[in-house]
């Protein structure tokens, strides 16, 4: 069985489908590409599975566990982590604080141990430092560790997201637009990590891009998504030479 | 069942003037997303000037309302210009606490020219009462419906028939693009706090020629009820503010003539708790989600 | 274990400020006036750190915290008037039970609110600060508007060795829940709640902690309060005094702990220090409070610092 399985999804906004009747399943292990113009729902797809909205038709489930109706920190708990668009990074944290937050569930300790400094306080943010410093090191970040995530560069902000996803320790990492506003260089670099973490963490990841020798260079499958619905999906040098996905791109 | 419709009536004129400040609060945050906190001292600030007008420069009553009026209107524009404008980028939280300081100044430094002894005020409407069927309606009473009649009317023609008006909805809807359209949002913005102002100073007006007494901390209580009448309606939505405000007048009248007078207070803030929480979007208004 | 140098200079602060009280009163070297700040100053630390938690570190602006004040100031009240005990034992219960009332309140308040943010959870802590008012207003056993006098001054200068350690038992709790994977969750609601959410942080559960914590210690320094001055009235406890405290919060920076203590410390004794201008005092608290965020948010601060740098630069050039 894949690892995710989603049947009919669709969700419309004030009359209008957002997204309708979009099928896919993803298997352990891969690297999917979802693409498709502006506006065609690519974003929405993501923020249906981790909860941020609610469908209003079909089925998702992760590793058989069944996502609808959970709340989007319960999701993230049943092993799906994302990065957005908007870089959302918690910006007056340090960085090593903002990967932290994400082993907050991981790495527990009460909060009387908190508030009374016990043995176990100590312990487990030592614990904490060092699991995310060891994430950290696969960006090249623990330079910055202390900085502000506010101050980083935007290409390292980008990174740190991703950081932080992976230190929830997903089966499944969404990732929105990762090479959106990097140059060349940068992007080239960007697939070399996300070849990386896919080997080394050993996770499926799905992600959204506009920029084609990204999605070319590293998706082993795609879907596209055109007016909120699936136009082709396969594998990718079949969609990206499918006449119906160029015209949608370029135009008639 | 005569009593039942005297409260009514009472509360129909409170409500009007609660709508009335209410529409400063909507018209504002419908264009600027902000809740301006000063709002309600703006109401103090018309009052106060009418008093100045009538009582300190023996100026005619007309030209004393003028008066209150301009001052309102000037102020409106320079708080925001001063307070609110360098901070349109800030968080709002930090634009909050900006409108708490202004109320606060405003309010002390009403407190320090005329000090915290409130000051007895003659109403300047002599309208006669009027008896029908056994129902006794105060002149200001009529007065104050009419006036707020009048200003809603006035107020509603603008948004819909004017240029500047259209402007306004254009802003609310879309800042970017109401300035992509070639709309001064500055300008816009400015006019809806001189608007937004106007109104608080007729509200102000009416408000101590039914109270008759003046204090620094006057219009601090009527804007915050206005402010849950504004919510009420649905905060943004220009008819939610009217219907708000006539709503809450209503709601406070009957809860002060048949529940407690102590609890009106608590009865009018529990209807805001129980808005927000049942339907946040209020009666008329739309929720706008933000976007992921 | 080598010892952290943080718990040093905490340890020292603690030591020194606590010696410092005790000589300065031991040789009389306060007046009377100063003597009755002491207590003022430290329940509006309490005051003000509370705050900070919710505003500073959850990010959320709570003008209702004098309500907790109240409910913490009534509980404690009602019970030293009706339980006769020993002074010592009186005043700590009085405490707790303040404090957990409080805390209480916070948590039924909190608990619907919780789905609110910005503006619209400012304007209903507000709206329940009034109506804590005039529920106390109109109950019986509050004795309504008249209040509660006679309680007795189990809190006052005298006993300042018991507030002191309130006030460090207030500020360790609230630093070290916020330097805790707890704080930092509180924290990442602030900046980002989508992003948090996205995380596994759940939001509404951190937005509750923060608040309970917060009334709990408003509802302790309340029913100090309520020890020290032996006469309270809803009207106590009004928006002034939530809008007091604010204004400590925001001028001894949001989200510092350490700039809430001074700033409780200044903003409490200049009144005193500045005799006669009372009516001033306000007045300067909302010039301050607006140019306080006006300098800090609106990038003024920003255009100084690299008018500073580019001149620095061109020094340098020359």
């Amino acid at each position: 069985m894949a690892l995710l399985e989603v049947k009919n999804l669709g969700i419309a906004f004030g009359g209008l489908k957002a997204v309708d009747n979009f099928n896919i399943a993803i298997e352990k292990g891969e690297l999917y590409g979802l693409i498709g113009p502006n506006g065609a729902g690519k974003t929405t797809v993501f923020n249906l599975l981790t909860g941020v909205y609610q469908p209003d038709t079909g089925t998702m489930e992760l590793d058989g566990t069944d996502l609808v109706g959970k709340a989007p920190a319960d999701i993230c708990r049943c092993g799906i982590a994302r990065t957005f668009q908007n870089i959302r990074l918690f910006k007056k944290l340090s960085v090593r604080d903002n990967v932290k937050v994400a082993l907050h569930n991981d790495v527990e300790y009460s909060l009387l141990a908190s508030i009374f400094r016990l043995p176990s306080y100590f312990s487990r943010e030592k614990a904490m430092n060092e699991k995310s410093r060891e994430i950290l090191e696969v960006f090249g970040l623990e330079k910055y560790e202390n900085a502000y995530a506010a101050n980083l560069p935007y290409g390292k902000q980008r990174e740190l997201e991703i950081a932080r996803a992976l230190a929830t320790e997903p089966k499944l990492l969404l990732l929105d637009e990762p090479a959106a506003g990097m140059n060349p260089n940068e992007t080239a670099e960007l697939m070399e990590t996300i070849k990386l973490i896919r080997d080394k963490f050993d996770i499926t990841i799905l992600l959204i891009e506009h920029d084609m020798k990204l999605v070319a260079g590293i998706c082993e499958r795609l879907t596209v998504l055109n007016f909120g619905t699936e136009l082709a999906s396969g594998e990718t040098s079949a969609v990206l030479n499918d006449p119906k996905v160029i015209t949608a791109y370029l135009g008639e | 069942m005569k009593n039942v419709i005297e409260q009514l009536i009472n509360g129909l004129s409170t409500g009007s003037i609660y709508a009335l400040i209410a529409l400063g609060y909507t018209m504002v945050y419908g264009i600027a997303r902000m809740i301006n906190f000063a709002h309600g001292d703006i109401i103090m600030v018309g009052a106060y000037a009418l008093y100045v007008g009538v009582s300190l420069m023996n100026l005619p009553i007309a030209a004393a309302i003028l008066l209150s009026i301009i001052v309102c209107a000037v102020l409106g524009i320079t708080v925001e210009k001063v307070a609110y404008k360098p901070l349109r980028k800030a968080p709002p939280l930090a634009v909050l606490i900006t409108a708490i300081g202004v109320s606060f100044l405003l309010q002390n430094l009403a407190l320090l020219i005329f000090k915290a002894t409130p000051i007895p005020f003659q109403s300047v409407i002599q309208v006669p009462s009027v008896s029908i069927g056994g129902i006794t309606i105060s002149g200001v009473t009529i007065v104050t419906l009419v006036m707020t009649l009048i200003s809603m009317v006035i107020l509603t023609l603008f948004i819909n028939q004017t240029r500047a008006g259209s402007a306004m909805r254009a802003v609310s809807e879309d800042k970017g693009a109401a300035e992509l359209m070639g709309i001064n949002v500055n300008r816009t913005i400015s006019q809806t706090f001189a608007i937004g102002s106007v109104l608080a100073a007729i509200a102000g007006i009416l408000y101590i020629c039914q109270y008759q007494s003046l204090r620094p901390t006057l219009g601090a209580l009527p804007g915050i009820k206005a402010f849950v009448a504004a919510v009420l309606g649905g905060i943004g939505n220009v008819p939610g503010a009217m219907l708000g405000g006539i709503v809450l007048g209503l709601i406070e009248s009957i809860a002060k003539a048949y529940i407690s007078t102590e609890l009106s207070d608590a009865i009018v803030f529990g209807v805001l708790v129980v808005v927000l929480l049942v339907r946040p979007s209020g009666l008329l208004g739309k929720l706008k989600n933000e976007k992921v | 274990m080598k010892v952290d140098k943080k718990i040093i200079v905490r340890v020292l602060a603690i030591v020194l400020s606590y010696a410092l009280i005790t000589f300065l009163l031991r040789m009389g070297l306060l007046n009377r006036q100063y003597t009755a700040l002491l207590i003022p100053i430290g329940v509006n630390i309490m005051l003000a750190v509370s705050l900070n938690l919710v505003t500073g570190f959850l990010g959320e602006l709570s003008l209702g915290h004098a309500g907790f004040m109240s409910i913490g100031a009534y509980a404690g009240a009602l019970f030293s008037l009706h339980v006769e005990m020993p002074a010592l034992p009186s005043i700590l219960l009085a405490m707790v039970i303040g404090g957990v009332t409080a805390a209480v309140f916070g948590f039924l308040i909190g608990v619907p609110v919780l789905r609110l943010r910005g503006d619209y959870l400012a304007i209903v802590t507000l709206a329940f600060g009034e109506i804590i008012k005039s529920v106390l207003n109109a109950l019986s056993f509050t004795n309504g508007a008249r209040g509660l006098s006679k309680i007795p001054l189990n809190a006052n200068y005298e006993h300042y060795t018991i507030v002191f350690i309130a006030v460090v038992i207030t500020v360790l709790v609230i630093a070290n829940v916020v330097d805790s994977r707890h704080g930092r969750a509180v924290c990442s609601v602030r900046d980002n709640y989508i992003a948090a959410e996205s995380v596994g942080i759940h939001v509404s559960r951190f937005k509750i902690l923060a608040f309970v914590i917060g009334a709990f210690f408003a509802g302790v320094a309340g029913a100090i309060y309520a020890h020290n001055v032996g006469i309270i009235k809803p009207t106590t406890f009004d928006y002034n005094q939530s809008i007091e405290i604010l204004v400590i919060v925001v001028l001894g920076g949001m989200g510092s702990i350490k700039g809430s203590i001074i700033a409780a410390i200044i903003l409490t004794a200049l009144p005193e220090v500045l005799r006669g201008a009372d009516d001033m005092r306000m007045l300067l608290y909302s010039i301050a409070l607006i140019a306080m965020i006006l300098i800090n948010q609106s990038g003024f601060k920003e255009k100084l610092l690299e008018r500073f740098h580019s001149g620095k630069k061109q020094k340098a050039g020359e």
